[in-house]
């Protein structure tokens, strides 16, 4: 699984830190930080990150 | 158990997490989607801010369907003008009808208008990409004199988009006396109005619109109290309907949106659900009254828990046993601020405190039942929901109480009856 963010896209909402807290966190500036290449158990809640990012910016790729 | 066929009706995204979600819940029969717009379901979040601004493409709002989805039939352009429940058949406007086994309602909202005397012409609506579009071609004009009808979301929002695209007359009328304060109350909105003030936009609050003069097109709003407004474009956000027109009929509450169980089920039906802001459902979570919710994030989360209801009542199994109960969330940008909310304020909105920063600057606003947090609102530049985290984990921490929800509720409970942010990020 790849996680693939488009980071001009992104607007720091957080919602996918809220979702997926194991793929996606904040650096200290409030700015997004994700895990690429994530186990595969961890596919639900990146699928979840993807679902409820209001930009719509995260793809979960084979 | 995959045959047989569900029809979902509405291709927003309510419409479509429903048919992933369908699948995800292991829903291998026919799925076919119908919808009244041309376009595949796309993002309305930037329809009133970076598509009114010029900065989005089509292909940047276009929703992205799962994998799983791919042999879903989309039937576009069209219309579904009845339902007959008994029969398990939904009719369309070209004269097709389609049978179901599994009926999901995501028709959502359209824009309410204002019954007004005068021309048409020159009056928008911000809901579909078309809207979005027609405005624009408006705000652009050189010199354009802007009146934007009702001070909620949306409204605050496209008067915000209109400031930024360099419009100097941007006027929002309201009866209310503050903009936005019947979804979080007279404390925040004090600090937005001061807000859209100082970046340009004027109010005329405290008086409705009586009517538009001009011949063929809009030259003035004409307020309550006689006062005329010149204007060359006139915004109408003023809330939305329900689109359930078609379900007539069928002994269906569709008193506001369609009234739902605790598993979003309709009628008593349990091959027929609804999901996104048509549904009227109670939120274990809270009390147990049923309202609609208009929040980006309420189709995404209606339609995982509708298709796992569906999915299993079409294999012959039993539902999962834990009733809907999501923690409503919204975000609105304006300006250069943005608000972000956990929870459902408005059911506290009778006792706001701040619980950190200062109006004037970055703020955390909580609202309270008793001494029960029930939402949280943070007002400031983008690291606002950061600051607003903390709170959303204690919202979750927090016990359900146990209220026996009923899906025929007449509850006279002094809640309001629906928790609805008009348009908020739509």
């Amino acid at each position: 699984m790849k996680v693939v963010v488009d980071m001009n896209k992104c607007q720091d909402h957080g919602q996918c830190v809220f979702a997926a807290p194991d793929v996606f966190s904040m650096d200290d500036g409030g700015h997004l930080l994700y895990v690429s290449d994530p186990d595969d158990a961890l596919r639900d809640e990146a699928e979840e990150a993807a679902d409820v990012c209001p930009l719509q910016a995260i793809r979960i790729e084979d | 158990m995959s045959s047989g066929r569900v029809v979902v009706v509405g291709a927003s995204m309510a419409g479509l997490r429903a048919a992933e979600q369908l699948r995800a819940a292991g829903w291998t029969g026919a799925v076919t989607v119908v919808g009244d717009e041309p376009h595949m379901p796309y993002n309305r979040p930037p329809l009133s801010k970076e598509v009114l601004a010029g900065k989005a493409s089509f292909d940047s709002l276009a929703l992205t369907p799962k994998a799983s989805t791919a042999d879903v039939e989309w039937r576009l352009g069209t219309r579904a003008v009845a339902a007959r429940l008994d029969e398990r058949a939904v009719d369309l406007d070209d004269g097709s009808t389609l049978a179901y086994d599994g009926l999901v309602i995501a028709t959502g909202m359209r824009p309410r208008r204002l019954r007004c005397s005068g021309p048409r012409t020159g009056r928008h609506t911000v809901r579909t990409l078309a809207d979005a579009r027609g405005l624009r071609d408006e705000l652009t004009r050189p010199g354009v004199r802007v009146v934007v009808v009702g001070a909620g979301f949306i409204g605050c929002e496209v008067a915000a988009t209109a400031v930024g695209l360099g419009v100097t007359e941007v006027t929002v009328v309201d009866p209310l006396p503050l903009p936005m304060v019947g979804p979080l109350g007279e404390l925040l909105a004090r600090a937005l109005l001061r807000r859209h003030e100082e970046r340009g936009v004027r109010f005329a609050l405290g008086t409705g619109v009586a009517g538009f003069e001009g011949d063929d097109r809009v030259t003035g709003v004409v307020l309550g109290d006689g006062t005329v407004l010149p204007a060359d474009v006139v915004v109408e956000s003023v809330g939305s309907v329900a689109n359930v027109e078609w379900l007539d009929g069928n002994g269906v509450d569709l008193g506001d949106g369609v009234l739902t169980d605790e598993w979003l089920r309709v009628g008593g039906r349990p091959e027929v659900v609804a999901v996104g802001d048509v549904a009227r459902f109670p939120n274990a979570r809270y009390d147990g009254v049923p309202r609609r919710v208009e929040h980006w994030s309420i189709p995404t989360d209606t339609a995982k828990h509708a298709a796992k209801s569906l999915a299993a009542h079409l294999a012959g199994r039993e539902r999962e046993s834990a009733p809907f109960a999501p923690l409503p969330t919204f975000w609105s940008d304006q300006h250069d601020f943005r608000l972000q909310s956990f929870g459902a304020p408005v059911l506290g909105i009778d006792d706001v405190r701040v619980l950190d920063g200062d109006p004037d600057g970055e703020v955390v606003v909580g609202y309270h039942i008793g001494e029960r947090l029930v939402g949280v609102v943070a007002l400031g530049g983008h690291t606002a929901a950061a600051k607003a985290a903390r709170y959303r984990t204690d919202l979750l921490k927090q016990p359900t109480p146990a209220v026996p929800s009923t899906s025929t509720s007449t509850s006279t409970s002094a809640v309001p009856s629906a928790l609805t942010v008009q348009g908020a990020s739509k």
